[in-house]
């Protein structure tokens, strides 16, 4: 694994390091929220766009200009703030985080210090977790802190080679992005999760997901920068007690990028606290190509943003009643909507566990909605469809399939008109955009034989042509009847109806 | 209580102001008796009193999350120093992370 | 006739182009003259926008002619500080940052004085950035104190006072962070208030000290500033601080012009150490007058206010630094050194040593350092500590009287030149001033005479609570009225500097 200087970064096997360390980590997670109009101007809050026709004085930042503030952006805070179980403060402010760089028109950013909207609360996840009673870990990811800020602008680095900031020769900046409001949410850092902790912060991470599309105020797309992560990580000798020194890693784009940087930092740091060394108080930047963390430009010395109350605008005190509007309003939420499909759908918490961990709850209960029974729902997505997603290396839900036409091949099943097997055809022309399953069914010419004559025809020209093995079941040998009744499926193409075909084969010979 | 010459320098580089030697020699010196003077707030007794940023106390000062006309991307460029691609064209900045 | 019309008051002009008797294009071309023979020497423009004028004024013209009702000062010329943004002309702030720069939008006040008919005469001189209590921090010289071109006009709104006092103007706008422009409306001869902070909108004035920039008029009498006051302040839903509440009747109450039943409050921390006996001996009087109109006078001391002074030379400053961040060569205005080679940084840093001048700078500097880790609480912190025990000073004075006063500066205008190079000296031009603007209430200055040792105008300030503007037009027009009568004619007719 080279880092950035050249130099190999050494590695213990993540086993092995947890033999002798702990892990500790925190998450800092960006959302931009999905208001219309951004943080503190009236600019549409869109991603796209032509650069720079987004803009206008305040989110410009041009001399005189002032912001003020969204209301609906404190609504979703504290929305958000709820949902993770948080204190809604009665007043906060907002400050001004002082330091100089190209993206940021004013130089500083409108963010909160040390009065934020929301404080102290947690979020309750289930981590697969083979070895665990029902198949998962319940952690409880404490959460220090929600507050609002405007998001900056953004750069294009031009003249190095890979259009990274290294080596560029110049930036090109578009405001756009300026502006548009930006919840951050930090966690208490996370202990005690020994090996689990890479998965954790993975699921941390989607859950979080889950619970701002639930709240309908985000669509927090990581490919888009809707939804942006900061993983901390730090090493703590095994019963010492004594936490390490952590470092922080960013660009960590995806769910997997999540978990590779929890990964990566343990098993680089255990092997520098081996070696005797410190581990380095430093921000690091993940590879997704690579997989590794390379230093970011070493700092002389820690940033002094140099805080102060943002003195453009008032503070901001959300009465109790307000609040408690929002509250009232919030939505069903993740945690509580599995508790309550478990319930109906009548699973064991490994049975549930199974399908939130293939990501398939919603689909499974949209499926049950379009009409399909719980089990027959789960059947399918969990097995055939997983499959066929792994197999794409597409994700489950990206698959050109709905739960209704899902529902609709479990219906068919049930209703005799497909076997399994016919199912799994009918899916497969499904994905491959032959249309829905009924078209499918049609046009391939799939449905179960039950036409009597057609197969009664079948059955005939199967005794005929293995008369040593329809001579055997009339001798008594009724198992010998399934060969037959291959043969029968053969000729139909698997289109039998393959009880029907027995017991015509079984007649036909005398033993039915 | 005075402050060094290499103080002064490093707010200078904190406020991005690439001062000469000797402005930064005379800015030092006028600084120093700047601060002495302005520390005077330091004898007021002020156990418990708490701070004001806004003289005039007001609170929940918002605006609707409704949309209002942009500048379009000609008036927030025609001033700019350098454009490129409808983007600010800027030096090169050195990385942060 | 063009001499009368530049000696006429806002109100004087205003009734005789609705009554008819002159036309604002008249109204404005006497002032553009005026301007072109005097502004060589008095230099308080640094931008006249004459064709923008002249069609304003057109237009003024053609509503009168059409029926149109007309606001209470359509057609009056007025000069605008070159803080405050203009589409139509550039907006430097005094700075070479700024050199050049035309915004893309209007600030609120510009937009209301178009509104209202008012015909903005051009852009006027100021310190850089509105640090400075003389103009000569300005990137483009100095403006000259018409009654002694060799002095300062007072600052930092100083080219909007010069201009006023020079009869350019019958009004001006300037803004007041720590005194900018009550101090150059006492230096200059003429009427300066600082309204309630939030009274008047600051979108669209370029920042200095957030919490205590106040958008505030300029004229040659108590009335004009009044009307001017009305037609420039209102809630502003583009400023969250903007008050949101019925501007005070400060015309009426200008009109009132009465302090009898009235208790005045002295300040002894206001007016002792420092002052110019001249000064004081017009204080004096200023205030036996008051008494002798009916108000009551009594001492009230207010102890924070002698912290005042220390505690705005760091809550300001701490602002700016924050405020002129902006200003790095990325965007618009001033790049420098940007050869190809140099990083943004670099470029940066260059640009704003090139583009600032020394005293924004050194505030800069000083706001950087206040708000440090490890120093904000003793610098930044402390102060704003200061301030709420000034405005619990004030609250308690107010509990006793109804209006507190001071002089507005303890020297007249001082020799151009003469404080550049002491900084300290500089800032305690502002000592009675900023009290007020850290407590956010209003204050206005009227002249009250001459002082003895150099013939110069002394200015009186007088200081109500919050929302209250309207006691001190009221106060204000009284001794107005009763100095000018006992004068016997308009204190600017012994202005010599113009010949």
């Amino acid at each position: 694994m080279v880092g950035r200087e050249g130099r190999v970064d050494a590695l213990i096997p993540f086993d092995e390091v947890l033999t002798r360390y702990e892990p500790v980590i925190g998450l800092e997670t960006h959302v931009e929220l999905g208001t219309v109009t951004k943080m503190f101007c009236g600019c549409p809050a869109r991603f796209g766009g032509e650069p720079n026709s987004l803009v206008c004085p305040v989110c410009l930042g041009l001399p005189g200009s002032l912001p003020v503030t969204n209301r609906a952006a404190i609504e979703y805070t504290i929305r958000i703030g709820l949902a993770l179980n948080c204190t809604i403060a009665d007043w906060c402010r907002f400050a001004r985080k002082n330091y100089f760089y190209p993206d940021m028109p004013k130089n500083f950013q409108i963010s909160q210090y040390d009065e934020p909207l929301c404080t102290n609360g947690y979020l309750d996840i289930s981590v697969e977790d083979p070895g665990a009673e029902g198949g998962a870990r319940q952690v409880r990811v404490g959460i220090e802190r929600v507050h609002l800020e405007e998001d900056t602008g953004k750069s294009l680095h031009v003249g190095g080679a890979t259009g990274r900031i290294h080596g560029a020769d110049y930036s090109l900046v578009d405001y756009n992005r300026a502006g548009i409001p930006l919840v951050e949410i930090v966690t208490k850092p996370v202990e005690g999760t020994g090996p689990l902790a890479p998965a954790v912060a993975h699921t941390y991470v989607s859950e979080l997901r889950d619970l701002m599309r639930a709240l309908e105020v985000s669509d927090v797309r990581m490919e888009e920068g809707s939804l942006r992560c900061d993983v901390n990580t730090s090493l703590s000798p095994r019963g010492s007690g004594v936490w390490g020194t952590r470092t922080e890693t960013k660009n960590v784009n995806s769910l997997r990028s999540v978990e590779r940087a929890v990964r990566y930092e343990i098993e680089r740091q255990a092997a520098v606290l081996d070696e005797g060394r410190p581990v380095a108080l430093e921000t690091r930047h993940f590879h997704e190509d690579t997989g590794v963390t390379t230093v970011g430009r070493s700092k002389e010395e820690a940033q002094d943003y140099r805080y102060f109350p943002e003195p453009d605008l008032v503070p901001v005190a959300p009465s109790r009643e307000w609040v408690e509007q929002i509250r009232a309003a919030l939505p069903e939420l993740p945690l509580a909507r599995r508790a309550r499909l478990k319930t109906e759908w009548g699973l064991s918490d490994r049975e549930f566990a199974a399908i939130h961990n293939a990501g398939a709850v919603d689909l499974v209960a949209r499926t049950v909605e379009a009409g399909a029974p719980p089990a027959d729902a789960r059947k399918w997505w969990l097995n055939e469809l997983v499959r066929r997603a792994n197999e794409s290396g597409t994700d489950l839900a990206e698959l050109p399939i709905t739960p209704a036409d899902v529902a609709r091949v479990a219906a068919l099943v049930a209703s005799g008109e497909l076997n399994d097997k016919l199912a799994r055809q009918v899916i497969e022309g499904v994905l491959a955009g032959e249309g829905t399953p009924d078209e499918v069914v049609a046009a391939r010419g799939l449905a179960i034989v039950s036409d009597e004559g057609a197969l009664t025809a079948a059955v005939d020209e199967a005794i005929a042509a293995n008369p040593e093995v329809a001579q055997k079941v009339r001798d008594g040998k009724v198992a010998a009847a399934g060969a037959l009744v291959g043969a029968v499926m053969k000729a139909t193409r698997g289109q039998a109806d393959a009880a029907r075909a027995r017991e015509l084969i079984l007649a036909r010979l005398g033993r039915g | 209580m005075p402050i060094a010459r290499d103080d002064v320098a490093h707010l200078a580089r904190l406020s991005r102001l690439a001062l000469a030697d000797g402005e930064l020699d005379h800015l030092a010196a006028q600084l120093d008796v700047i601060i002495s003077a302005v520390a005077r707030v330091q004898e007021v007794a002020a156990e418990g009193i708490p701070p004001t940023s806004h003289a005039v106390p007001l609170v929940n000062v918002f605006r609707d999350d409704v949309e209002w006309p942009c500048l379009g991307a000609e008036k927030a460029l025609d001033q700019a120093p350098a454009v490129e691609q409808q983007r600010f064209r800027v030096p090169r900045i050195l990385a942060e992370d | 006739m063009a001499d009368e019309l530049t000696r006429m008051s806002a109100a004087g002009i205003a009734a005789a182009i609705a009554g008819g008797e002159v036309s604002a294009l008249e109204v404005t071309d006497a002032h553009l003259a005026w301007i072109g023979e005097v502004d060589d020497a008095v230099h308080a423009f640094l931008h006249v926008a004459a064709d923008g004028a002249r069609r304003a004024a057109r237009a003024v013209d053609e509503r009168r002619a059409d029926g149109e009702p007309l606001g209470p000062l359509a057609g009056v010329p007025l000069a605008l500080k070159d803080l405050f943004t203009t589409t139509d002309m550039p907006t430097t702030c005094g700075s070479a940052i700024l050199n050049g720069w035309r915004p893309p939008y209007d600030a609120t006040i510009t937009r209301r004085l178009r509104e209202a008919g008012v015909v903005i005469l051009g852009k006027t001189n100021m310190d850089e950035f509105a640090m400075g209590s003389s103009t000569e921090n300005s990137a483009f010289g100095p403006t000259h104190n018409p009654w002694d071109l060799t002095r300062v006009p007072g600052g930092s709104s100083g080219g909007s006072s010069a201009a006023v006092a020079a009869f350019e103007a019958p009004l001006a706008i300037g803004t007041d962070t720590g005194g900018s422009i009550r101090q150059p409306a006492a230096v200059c001869g003429v009427v300066g208030v600082k309204p309630t902070y939030g009274g008047s909108s600051r979108y669209g004035v370029v920042a200095f000290a957030s919490s205590l920039d106040t958008p505030g008029p300029l004229a040659r009498t108590v009335l004009d500033a009044a009307l001017l006051h009305e037609t420039m302040s209102g809630h502003d839903p583009c400023d969250s601080t903007s008050v949101d509440a019925p501007v005070p009747p400060v015309v009426a109450a200008a009109r009132q012009a009465d302090v009898s039943g009235l208790t005045i409050g002295v300040v002894p921390e206001l007016g002792g150490e420092g002052c110019q006996p001249g000064v004081l001996a017009r204080f004096g009087e200023a205030v036996e007058l008051l008494e002798s109109l009916g108000a009551k006078v009594i001492e009230v001391s207010c102890p924070h206010f002698s912290y005042a002074l220390p505690a705005y030379y760091l809550i300001a400053p701490s602002e700016c630094s924050s405020n002129l961040a902006r200003f790095d060569g990325m965007r618009y205005g001033l790049r420098a050194g940007d050869d190809g080679t140099r990083s943004a940084e670099e470029v940066m840093a260059l640009t704003r040593e090139q583009g600032f001048g020394a005293e924004v700078k050194r505030r800069i500097m000083l706001g950087t350092y206040a708000l440090s880790s490890g120093y904000y609480d003793a610098y930044y912190g402390k102060a704003q500590q200061v301030r709420t025990l000034i405005i619990r000073d004030f609250e308690a004075a107010f509990d006793r009287v109804d209006v507190l006063v001071s002089p507005s500066t303890p020297t007249t205008a001082f020799p151009l030149g003469e404080r550049v190079d002491d900084p300290l000296a500089m800032y305690v031009a502002d000592l009675c001033t900023i009290p007020s603007d850290l407590a956010g209430n209003a204050a206005l200055s009227v002249p009250c005479g001459l002082a003895a040792e150099d013939g110069l105008p002394v200015g009186l300030q007088i200081m109500a609570p919050v929302l209250a503007d309207d006691r001190v037009y009221r106060v204000g027009a009284a001794v107005e009225a009763a100095l000018e009568s006992r004068r016997g004619h308009p204190l600017l007719d012994d202005a010599k500097g113009l010949g």
